[in-house]
């Protein structure tokens, strides 16, 4: 019963929402609007969950003197400080002039900022790898990506127009037909997946039985 | 030997179909991490995720008779924040150095960020994603790709079932019908005939 109960719910509430999707009359619409509101309440409860299991593996790690443990207290402690600056400001707390917004825009975005910024030097070593000349492919690959960059700047135009007309045709015709082609693959095997699920026919993603598709 | 698994599901939510066919794959992956005692760390981005990914981790646990080695800090839930996500993540790769990391899911600007620094230390790398977008970022900086459609068919070829295997094959057949459309399209469409293209739109 432990594995038949989910796979019924996701039956039942899979097929509804399906049916919704495509029948507007209000009987089926406003059960699948409910459904979606039931979806975002469960979703939030799990918020709860999650900062339990945060704090629970932190402040287990910082006891007993894990690796790194005091990065584990900083994290405890923003967290705790941010909620209580948030709950503490109430309904304005996204306001502008609000110390949790102060906190978010001078801490917490550079920081993001910081990450993502990363991603310049990852890709140069990433670029470095993909581009070095080892089979057919991979000179393909190095000369499609050499016209495609020296065409999207203004040098590219100035040596000749054909090199941004090469890169548009890049764009467009082979790199988008592969994107297209993989865009309907993908497709499909959401489809599938989809169909795999509400059917129940896979099984794996329940609890409590033999582990696999049967 | 002795390293372990890094199971990252994404950062897409639950209700996206990436992160559904991520939880079925994580089964997979858990069931043969507790076979051989090896260590699995499953960071996620979302709490409905966590959720999800404790009860499949715990019940692949159960289900090859290793429940009593499984650690409820095993499965984590980090942050929903997704720069923050990606240090958290990074972190753990550069401090434990799995031997493993399996990136399956919905991925965005984090994937080189995360293929990168998983390469950086040398682990193995097995990617799957459906975002068109970050395929390449996968393609360069791991050992194996799964793209598209693989990385749905993943989990019902690992299964060996037969009608998870069928439907595998029902879709190639719709591919092919699919395909044969589009030629027959392009056909028409070439020769000035727009009446199939126009039975087919959208927006009539």
């Amino acid at each position: 019963m432990k594995r038949e109960i989910p796979i019924l719910i996701t039956l039942v509430c899979g097929l509804f929402c399906l049916i919704g999707f495509f029948v507007p009359h209000p009987w089926v619409r406003n059960g699948y609007e409910d459904i979606q509101n039931w979806a975002l309440i469960l979703v939030g409860l799990t918020y709860v969950l999650g900062v339990a299991n945060l704090l629970r593996v932190n402040l287990r790690g910082a006891s007993q003197r894990a690796t790194d443990w005091p990065y584990k207290l900083v994290l405890v402690a923003a967290l705790l400080v941010m909620m209580g600056i948030g709950f503490s400001e109430g309904d304005s707390y996204l306001d502008s002039t609000s110390k949790f917004s102060w906190m978010y825009k001078n801490f917490y975005s550079p920081m993001s900022a910081t990450m993502f910024a990363l991603l310049a030097f990852f890709i140069a070593s990433a670029a470095f790898r993909a581009f070095r000349i080892r089979s057919t492919e991979a000179m393909l690959l190095a000369i499609a990506a050499f016209i495609l960059m020296i065409g999207r700047v203004p040098v590219g135009n100035m040596i000749s127009h054909y090199i941004p007309d090469a890169a548009n045709w890049l764009m467009e015709v082979p790199q988008n037909a592969a994107k297209r082609g993989i865009l309907i693959g993908a497709a499909l095997g959401v489809m599938a997946t989809g169909i795999r699920l509400i059917l129940g026919i896979e099984k794996t993603y329940g609890s409590g039985g033999d582990g696999g598709a049967s | 030997m002795g390293k372990g698994v890094l199971y990252v599901p994404g950062i897409a939510e639950i209700d996206d179909i990436q992160t559904i066919a991520s939880m079925i794959l994580l089964g997979t992956v858990a069931r043969t991490a507790a076979k051989y005692e090896t260590d699995l760390q499953v960071p996620t981005v979302s709490p409905a995720v966590y959720t999800v990914a404790e009860e499949v981790v715990k019940a692949s646990y159960q289900d090859v008779g290793r429940a009593d080695t499984y650690r409820s800090e095993q499965v984590r839930y980090i942050t929903s924040e997704q720069f923050a996500y990606v240090a958290a993540v990074n972190g753990m790769m550069l401090r434990d150095k799995p031997a493993a990391n399996l990136f399956l899911g919905g991925f965005f600007a984090e994937s080189l960020l995360l293929a990168e620094t998983g390469h950086s230390i040398g682990a193995i790398q097995i990617a799957g994603t459906a975002n068109v977008h970050q395929m390449p970022f996968f393609v360069v900086a791991c050992d194996y790709t799964l793209i598209g459609e693989e990385y749905y068919a993943a989990s019902a070829l690992l299964s060996n079932d037969s009608r998870l295997l069928g439907s595998l094959k029902s879709s190639d057949t719709v591919k092919v019908v699919l395909i044969v459309v589009v030629v027959i399209g392009c056909i028409l469409a070439s020769s000035g005939i727009t009446a199939f293209g126009d039975w087919w739109s959208t927006t009539r």
